[in-house]
């Protein structure tokens, strides 16, 4: 299994170098420019400028340049933050954006889960119906309608909770972020779940559980759950690296400082440097987040084999 | 003799979208303490829903109505508490689809020791201790290696080996074995079939065996069921039913079995025609549309299950308004079965009634 891994992470090199020169030809190829604003600059400013970022050179240049220092960890400078570096930016948006993401998707999935269970347990029946209803709603209503809404009620009606800011990361700034983060993913896995559960009670192995007189109890957690969750656990490996990335709504929403609003503010100014880092942290994500589900996988179905 | 179980007029009814389908249409019979019962029908014809009935295990479309008494307890609808207390440990069911029936993400030692811990209160190892023993019993290589494998690691006949060995960890009373040997390779069939012979020898449990090829039911069954749609249509002693078949339905599948005197370029007989629609079967007898002596009475009257007159010896039933059936095979080794072939235990008359 390790060996499988390392070779997997091996294997994602290529594909996070064609993710990097797919975004950073697309980018360039795109009109306009960092230095492009209403206040034109003098010509000889500006070609000084683009020559301290290589910008005069050609495009494919430019990018063997970024990638040698990428290679060595070095982002470059940020075009709009100009005091700081890429590195600095991510390094202190992230773990913003990190916290909030897992604690929102380590949340909806204990709910989710516990959802689509009881939804799949009494099938057909008012609990299920109402259990779908809701997440029916949850997932139609985009995030930008659902946290106003919250920050509506519990920020400013009720009066309970902070309406935006971070708080240095105070739990009461975190939980109206969460709680909007969470709920269409509450909805997405619930639903998951109990598709899961429903297909897998049909399954022959359940019925030969229920003539050995198992208990239900017994039925659900040893013979169901690990086979009905195969779906949630492939859903969550995109959905993680998604939620952890930040969420630019969200983020803009409650004024919270993640890695989500340097990527729309990046790619709004032009800003290069700023959505290649974002970019390969995005990509890197994915990478590792769908062989955690891979390796995920093999734990809950024996018959996935390594090799 | 106590039967082990009774079945009085049992029904089994599933609501579809396009109509409701009447899988079984009330049957009544007995299986009796050591008894081997053979239920022979073609696909569709009900015989696994009656036993899924039986032991609670309907899909959720799915409902039964009359009586199944277990050792005088009333099956149909108690409480699924409180019939579990009898699933599994005095009544056990190999299914079908032995692929599948086990759980894929469970070792092997796991799904059977669940089953004594269950229902004996015994200790994991105890119960390892003694599904080791069954799983020697069944005759499965290095048992001792296969209670820490998965499913996905057997071969299909090991499989159902397996099932088997689970069913028995209990020492059930009744054993129902829903084609125990389809999905497997000929070769593998034979073997299980054999193993079963030795259960039939070396425990005391009632076995109920599902099949739709009576040859399977020669060897190895002491009483025959025949079933069409929903219904049974010939009952009796297997000999009755395979030298002497009354019904024309279980004439037509003794000519439809494959037999080794037979010249083999003649074509194999079927019975012509189609099951019934079991959303809406006919009024009158259900073999009707499909049968060579089928006249006026058939169309309008159902036939009930009564004794056959010309039989040889007693308890043989038919449902057929038919007095008598001219056996339309004078050649005796067609339908009949080889004589290393017939049951080993043949069963005295008096221990038939129904
Ligand atoms: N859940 C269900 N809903 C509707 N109809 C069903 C359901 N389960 C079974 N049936 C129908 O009931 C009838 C009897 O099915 P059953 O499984 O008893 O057949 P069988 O005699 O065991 O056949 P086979 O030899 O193919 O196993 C079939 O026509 C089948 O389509
Ligand atoms: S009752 Fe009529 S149709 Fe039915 S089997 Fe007998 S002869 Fe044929
Ligand atoms: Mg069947």
């Amino acid at each position: 299994m390790l060996s499988y891994a390392v070779r997997r992470l091996l294997e994602a090199i290529p594909t996070l170098l064609v993710i990097v020169a797919l975004s950073f030809f697309l980018m360039h190829s795109a009109p306009g420019g960092p230095f492009d604003s209403e206040r034109v600059l003098p010509p000889e400013i500006e070609a000084n400028l683009k020559a301290a970022y290589n910008l005069d050179k050609p495009v494919w240049q430019q990018f063997l340049i970024y990638l040698g220092n990428a290679l060595q960890g070095d982002f470059g400078p940020s075009f709009t933050y100009k005091d700081f570096t890429v590195s600095e930016l991510i390094g202190t948006g992230f773990p913003v954006s990190i916290r909030l993401g897992l604690t929102a998707i380590i949340l909806a999935v204990c709910i989710g889960c516990t959802l689509g269970v009881i939804a799949a347990m009494r099938q057909n029946t008012s609990t299920d119906y109402t259990v779908m209803g809701f997440s029916m709603v949850g997932i139609t209503i985009p995030n930008f309608v659902m946290a106003p809404l919250l920050t509506l009620v519990f920020g400013i009606y009720l009066g309970w909770l902070p309406v935006a800011g971070w708080g240095g990361g105070a739990i009461n700034h975190m939980i109206l972020p969460v709680v909007a983060l969470a709920l269409p993913q509450i909805a997405i896995i619930s639903r998951l779940t109990r598709g899961g559960m429903v297909e897998v009670l049909r399954s022959n192995f359940v019925r030969t559980a229920h003539a050995k007189g198992l208990p239900e109890r017994l039925i659900i957690w040893r013979h169901t759950l690990r086979a009905a969750l195969l779906p949630v656990v492939s859903y969550l490996g995109p959905a993680i690296a998604g939620l952890v990335t930040g969420s630019v709504v969200i983020e803009q929403i409650f004024g919270l400082p993640g890695i989500g609003r340097y990527f729309i503010q990046g790619a709004i100014n032009r800003d290069y440097t700023l959505v290649m880092g974002t970019v390969i942290t995005y990509g890197t994500l994915i990478v590792m987040m769908n062989l955690l589900v891979d390796l995920v996988y093999g734990l809950l179905d024996p018959r996935v084999r390594y090799d | 003799m106590t039967a082990v179980l009774e079945v009085r007029d049992l029904k089994v009814r599933f609501s579809t979208p396009d109509g409701e389908v009447s899988a079984v249409n009330g049957v009544s019979f007995d299986i009796n303490e050591g008894e081997c019962l053979g239920i022979v029908g073609e696909s569709g014809s009900g015989k696994s829903q009656l036993f899924m009935a039986v032991m609670g295990l309907l899909a959720r479309n799915g409902r039964t109505e009359g009586s199944a008494k277990y050792r005088g307890t009333e099956l149909v609808g108690m409480p699924v508490k409180e019939l579990n207390t009898y699933r599994g440990s005095k009544l056990a069911m190999i299914f079908q689809d032995s692929m599948t029936s086990l759980t894929p993400h469970l070792r092997i030692g796991k799904q059977m020791t669940e089953v004594l811990i269950q229902h004996k209160g015994m200790s994991e190892a105890d119960a390892r201790g003694k599904a080791l023993d069954i799983l020697e019993l069944v005759r499965i290589p290095e048992a001792a290696r296969r209670l820490n494998q998965y499913p996905h690691e057997l071969s299909g006949g090991m499989r159902q080996r397996v099932m088997i060995a689970m069913s028995l960890l209990c020492e059930p009373d009744l054993l129902i074995a829903d084609e125990p040997t389809t999905a497997l390779d000929v070769t593998v069939q034979a073997q299980i079939l054999e193993l079963m012979a030795d259960l039939k020898r070396v425990t005391r449990a009632a076995i109920v065996l599902i099949t739709h090829e009576l040859g399977t039911v020669a060897g190895l069954c002491d009483r025959v069921q025949v079933m069409y749609g929903g219904r049974f249509m010939e009952t009796g002693d297997v000999r009755q039913i395979f030298y002497n078949p009354q019904h024309p339905y279980t004439n037509g599948l003794l000519s439809s079995m494959p037999r080794l005197t037979e010249d083999r370029r003649e074509k194999l007989y079927a019975i012509p025609g189609q099951p019934p629609n079991l959303q809406r079967l006919p009024a009158g007898c259900p073999f009707q549309e499909r049968c060579d002596f089928v006249h006026e009475r058939c169309v309008a009257e159902l036939p009930l299950l009564r004794p056959v007159t010309n039989a040889a010896g007693t308890g043989q039933m038919k449902a057929c308004h038919l007095e008598s059936l001219q056996h339309p095979v004078d050649d005796p080794s067609r339908a009949s079965i080889p004589a290393d072939a017939a049951p080993p235990v043949i069963r005295t008359s008096d221990a038939r009634t129904a």
